[in-house]
């Protein structure tokens, strides 16, 4: 029976900050658009983002989008794309400003204007004193914008599948990316999206490792579908473990409560950040915390039972400003803490947060790979945007209120440039029914009965083999044993088995596809991090304790066919302004 | 500890059933952890969730006859059995998932977005902290669904009557400062049913877990129709 198939101009997959700003570009154009996404838009993780969005509005301190453009070159530790930082850091603030437009709830200040906080790596005048650049709705900053976006695209009346699950992506007989392969997630029955261009905005990662911030849906997706249509990974080892997650179940206390006041103290009830920070303390850079907190437990200065977590103190803001600023964070401490900030510390340790790498792309969200002529040649009609991407902004290390800000800034950039490629390219592209049949061999695959290890399982021992082997710090041998393992998974995932056979909303067979994405995105992980040798950001190896910038001030790509490396130059040139040429990076 | 759940495949089943599993109780956790144990003994089992704190608005169910998002609600609080059941009153996909569409579409109902008809400044819409606050305790709503689905006059009349959810929506717009279609909205609620059917059974506050209050909301939409004489 032939596939039934849908036309539209975009399609676009994820209805989180990105997918949902790229959707609002192309719904203002006479641009027909279809959202793809495995949960109802407003279940997306950026729901889940608490301290805010960055832009140098200057509310609170001096600030400029120089600074922040600085503060995010220095973050990135000298990894970042300079080109596309300036124009992430100077988009920001019309995109703060539109966003406020379409309705964010955002916290304010006396004066009526936007509330600012401070967070981790800001400074004023390119290095001085702290800065406040964090744009908050209390500490519920995602859910705001997440609604918000969703509701604009209501108005816009934007063409939704919900529960709609991504396959792969299919090509036209030239090789063309034409579309991608769904799966109606409530019939369980298959559906050819066909579209002149298509946008991944599919989110992170994070459930990769076994304890995240992330949610269940946070599986790479996106990223696996790329790898497997040919296309490299770019810098995917450099994760970000946040400093800050309750311990033991790995959800979120924002970095908002320490740029409110906040601060971590070990067993001891030392202040040891000052320690690791002399000057930002508790407000370094996320990679710097977090390590620290694991240094503090590793040699013995962690504190409950089984000393294996610090505590982050905040009860002396007092409960006026913890109710006002922080309402959230209280919520979720004493439900899964079990602690009330007010009167107690939050216990914590670091969790796997973000992954800096990604889908490489441009500056306008095109997706870019080394070919005949260069290190970045446009792939037609593809494009990736979000936490999914890399465009890089965050080099080898993101600082808090980034990612919201290049989510808001590239998905719009990429819905812009759509527009205009559809406009060049108004031709329909058929797809390939050998492209086709490759993607639903994905789904089929699951139809072979018989015995095979249960998917969940080995699910289970692979999240937890990437928490051991390609954590915070890590080692050749470490890392290569971790390989070995995942190696191992990879062939014995070939035998897994589905004991659930039945189409209508079957989770079971969702998980299934979702672990062989896992899979595809940790190996990237994990081979590229064995592979490069030297400390930065959050990469950190203790056989390599220092950034080597003559060897490896480079991205790092990942090719999934025979776990294939290749690396290509840091774009240092800014666009306008003067590099910032690589320094010690001393917080 | 024993845990009955709502089970029906269309595929298989002829009629729904209940079925029990034995989850051993860890320290800690909540009522999400445990149907995924139950997912872990049988993967045939389906309910949606995600986040696991609270902010996606998944995971609500029916535990012991009141709704709940189960992520967030810690199984000492439970009484055994505890009886785990869909949305009351929604047409069942699958065991415990359950079809949102019209819920959404009352949502969508209420023009849940900022309507302007002022042009923009070029810097931010400056709003004061108190007139913000006018927003706390309706612009968090999750969408989650445990209080339109366990309101009577939703069940009763649910094409007629918008539900406390996408009523509280209506009015975190019209209390928002920066909104100018008041009017519009107020005049799109009039009539019998879309938010006089609400008859203050106070289910809905019961029931929302992130502390909300519909009938307040309801309460202040009617308040502010009779103040503008409609
Ligand atoms: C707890 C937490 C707090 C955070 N706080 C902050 C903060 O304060 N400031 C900040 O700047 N950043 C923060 N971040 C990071 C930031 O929130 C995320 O990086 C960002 O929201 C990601 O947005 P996105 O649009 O790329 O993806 P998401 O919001 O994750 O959306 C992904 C979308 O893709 C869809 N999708 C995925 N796979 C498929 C598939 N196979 N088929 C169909 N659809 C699919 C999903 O359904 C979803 O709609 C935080 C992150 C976490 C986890
Ligand atoms: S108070 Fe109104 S909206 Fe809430 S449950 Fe009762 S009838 Fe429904
Ligand atoms: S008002 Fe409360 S119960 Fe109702 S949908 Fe919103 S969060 Fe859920
Ligand atoms: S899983 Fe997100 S609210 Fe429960």
């Amino acid at each position: 029976m032939p596939i039934p198939t849908r036309h539209f101009d975009a399609l676009i997959i994820g209805a989180g900050g990105a997918g949902l700003n790229a959707a609002l570009q192309l719904a203002g154009a006479e641009t027909s658009v279809a959202v793809v996404s495995k949960v109802f838009p407003t279940r997306s993780h950026t729901v889940a983002a608490q301290g805010g969005v960055n832009a140098a509005l200057a509310n609170v301190l001096p600030d400029n989008w120089h600074w922040h453009m600085f503060d995010t070159v220095k973050g990135s530790d000298y990894l970042g794309d300079q080109d596309a930082i300036e124009f992430m850091c100077r988009e920001a603030i019309p995109t703060v400003y539109e966003l406020e437009h379409a309705g964010v709830p955002f916290s304010r200040l006396d004066n009526g204007k936007i509330y600012q906080r401070a967070f981790g790596g800001q400074s004023q005048d390119f290095g001085g004193d702290q800065a406040a650049r964090t744009c908050a709705a209390a500490d519920r900053t995602g859910h705001a914008i997440l609604h918000t976006l969703y509701q604009q695209n209501i108005r816009a009346k934007t063409h939704f599948f919900d529960e709609y699950f991504a396959l792969d992506l299919v090509r036209d007989k030239e090789g063309v990316i034409s579309g991608a392969l769904v799966l109606e997630i409530e019939t369980g029955e298959p559906l050819l999206i066909e579209a002149k261009a298509t946008l991944l905005a599919t989110g992170g990662c994070g459930q990769v490792f076994r304890t995240t911030s992330n949610a269940h849906i946070n599986t790479g997706d996106g990223c696996a579908m790329t790898l497997r249509a040919g296309i490299p990974l770019m810098d995917m080892e450099f994760y970000q473990f946040h400093p800050t997650g309750i311990a033991g179940k790995g959800l979120l206390i924002t970095e908002g409560v320490r740029g409110e006041g906040g601060f971590l103290v070990n067993k001891d009830g030392e202040r040891f950040m000052e320690r690791y920070a002399p000057r930002a303390k508790d407000l370094a850079s996320r990679d710097v915390v977090a390590r620290s907190i694991v240094t503090e437990v590793k040699e013995g200065r962690g504190a409950g039972e089984n000393a294996d977590y610090v505590l982050l103190k905040l009860d002396h803001l007092g409960a006026d400003v913890i109710d006002k600023r922080l309402p959230g964070i209280r919520e979720s401490s004493r439900i899964f803490a079990g602690a009330d900030p007010i009167r107690e510390p939050i216990p914590v340790f670091p969790t796997a947060h973000y992954q800096m790498g990604g889908i490489p792309t441009d500056r306008f969200g095109r997706v870019v790979i080394p070919a005949r002529y260069g290190s970045e040649e446009i792939i037609s009609g593809l494009y990736a945007a979000g936490e999914c991407a890399c465009a890089s902004v965050h080099g080898a290390n993101r600082l808090g209120g980034n990612s919201l800000l290049d989510i808001l800034v590239f998905g719009r950039l990429a819905g812009k440039d759509i527009i205009e490629y559809v406009r060049a390219n108004p031709h329909r592209r058929e797809t390939d029914p050998a492209s086709l049949e490759q993607a639903m061999a994905r789904l089929t695959r699951w139809e072979r009965t018989g015995d095979g290890v249960p998917a969940h399982q080995l699910k289970a021992e692979f999240r937890k083999c990437m928490e051991d082997h390609a954590g915070v710090f890590r080692t050749e041998e470490v890392m290569a044993e971790g390989y070995g393992k995942l190696c191992e998974l990879r062939e014995r995932f070939k035998d897994a088995r589905l004991a659930d056979q039945s189409k209508v909303f079957n989770t079971a067979r969702i998980e299934a596809l979702e672990l062989e994405n896992l899979i595809d995105v940790g190996l990237a992980i994990a081979v590229s991090a064995l592979n490069r040798k030297e400390s930065r950001g959050a990469h950190s190896r203790p056989d390599y304790p220092s950034r080597d910038d003559i060897n490896w001030m480079k991205h790092s790509l990942y090719y999934r066919d025979g776990d294939r490396l290749d690396y290509k130059p840091v774009r240092t040139k800014p666009l306008t302004v003067e590099s910032f040429p690589p320094k010690e990076r001393v917080y | 500890m024993k845990i009955s759940v709502y089970r029906y495949n269309p595929d298989v089943d002829k009629k729904p059933r209940m079925q029990t599993y034995e989850v051993r109780p860890v320290q800690g956790m909540m009522l999400r952890d445990a149907l995924l144990e139950v997912k872990k003994q049988d993967e045939s089992f389906a309910f949606r969730h995600s986040c696991g704190e609270g902010v996606c608005g998944s995971d609500g169910v029916n535990v012991n006859g009141k709704n709940c998002l189960a992520c967030i609600t810690p199984i000492t609080e439970l009484k055994e059995p505890i009886v785990v059941r869909p949305f009351p009153g929604r047409p069942v996909i699958r065991d415990l998932v359950v079809d949102m569409t019209q819920f959404y579409e009352q949502y969508r109902a209420v023009k849940p977005y900022l309507i302007r008809t002022d042009s923009f400044p070029e810097r931010e819409i400056t709003q004061s902290p108190e007139d913000r606050d006018q927003l706390d305790g309706l612009y968090e709503c999750i969408l989650c669904g445990c209080c339109s689905t366990s309101c009577p006059s939703f069940w009763w009349n649910p094409e007629k009557f918008l539900g406390p959810a996408a009523l509280l929506q209506a009015w975190r717009f019209l209390a928002d400062t920066r909104d100018q279609a008041t009017d519009e909205r107020l005049d799109a609620l009039d009539g019998p049913y879309k938010l006089f059917r609400c008859h203050t059974i106070m289910n809905c506050v019961d029931v929302c877990p992130k502390g909300l209050n519909p009938t307040r909301a309801i309460g202040r939409i009617k308040d502010l129709m009779l103040e503008k004489g409609l």
